[in-house]
């Protein structure tokens, strides 16, 4: 406390970590990636009303420049191999949003022949926006959530294979 | 013209090979055989009264006894339509292609043979259109059983709520 009464106003301090992640929270790139109709909400969340490009968000058109996946859709069996290559293809960290009912379980097409039930079948994933398709509030509230579990991560002390050493 | 003058101008000129007009009130359909379908189709297409320039749907039913094949037509100099259809055996179902007569028959075809498992003799480029390339069997056949695993991915999603379909899965 007295160290910091010393400093002058426009010194900020910080952990290294917290410093990493709010960076990292804050230019979450996603893959401009569409499966089926959720595709459309998803458009409408980077449009100007949703505009998640307030927190960072912007599309990139490649895999290789993605931190985030946001699987919008219905997932087709053959799909689901080459959206398995797209995950493959990011850099680390990556995250992933499974948006609607398809991704996250089959939704409406569950019990359909080429169907993928859920996206998790395949990739970890970290937030499910429910939704038929979800509004694009609803993603943008996945979204935030995403930049809050991005806030818990200890990125500098994690473990080998990208977990997480127990926190400190 | 009407759909059944049509059919019956087309039995007029190709006489037993039509094997039934059945007048049904939405779409009257003949039942042709199989082996006629080119010749029928020419005719159809070249006929200055018919004039079918267009095939405008091309699909395939299973009818667990048999496999049907349902052609719809459309005129768009007459502005008038006809159904005709052909009937397959089960094991190995084969018909001559169309895609000579009508180019649009190239994909639905593919479809047909990708979903139902009809081989079209002479067609260009016989191969799954929907479906992966590895997969097995005829997803829209009756005795169709869903494989329980598709290169690793599960098939089964064990759901706490919903259990609509507990005998397929």
């Amino acid at each position: 406390m007295p160290l910091l009464n010393t400093l002058p106003d426009y010194v900020l301090t910080t952990k290294t970590d917290e410093l990493l992640n709010w960076m990292r929270k804050s230019s979450i790139w996603y893959m401009l990636f569409g499966l089926a109709c959720c595709a459309i909400e998803l458009m409408h969340t980077g449009g100007p009303r949703a505009d998640i490009e307030r927190f960072g968000a912007t599309p990139r058109a490649s895999a290789r420049q993605s931190d985030l996946m946001i699987v919008a859709g219905t997932l087709t069996l053959k799909m689901a191999l080459r959206t398995r290559l797209l995950y493959d293809q990011m850099p680390d960290p990556k995250y992933v949003i499974s948006m609607g009912s398809c991704a996250s379980c089959g939704g409406l097409f569950q019990l359909a022949y080429s169907v993928c039930d859920g996206v998790d079948k395949i990739l970890p994933v970290d937030v499910y926006v429910p939704g038929c398709p979800p509004r694009p509030e609803a993603l943008t509230e996945g979204l935030l959530k995403l930049q809050e579990k991005m806030m818990t991560e200890r990125w500098l002390s994690r473990g080998p294979n990208g977990k997480q050493i127990a926190a400190a | 013209m009407e759909p059944l003058q049509i059919l019956e101008r087309v039995k007029n000129q190709f006489g037993d090979r039509i094997l039934e007009v059945a007048d049904r009130k939405l779409d009257p359909f003949a039942v042709i055989d199989p082996k006629a379908i080119v010749e029928i189709g020419r005719f159809m297409k070249n006929d200055p009264e018919l004039q079918m320039d267009c095939l405008s749907n091309e699909s395939g039913v299973d009818y667990k006894d048999h496999i049907e094949v349902v052609y719809h037509f459309f005129s768009y100099q007459r502005r008038h339509t006809a159904v005709l259809k052909v009937k397959l055996p089960r094991d190995n179902p084969s018909v001559e292609t169309l895609e000579n007569v009508w180019k649009s028959a190239n994909w639905m075809e593919r479809e047909i043979f990708d979903l139902l498992g009809v081989n079209f003799e002479g067609h260009s480029d016989m191969r799954r259109i929907l479906m992966p390339e590895d997969w097995q069997g005829y997803p829209l056949r009756k005795d169709f059983v869903e494989p329980l695993e598709y290169h690793g991915i599960s098939t089964v999603r064990e759901s706490p709520i919903i259990r609509l379909d507990t005998k397929k899965k």
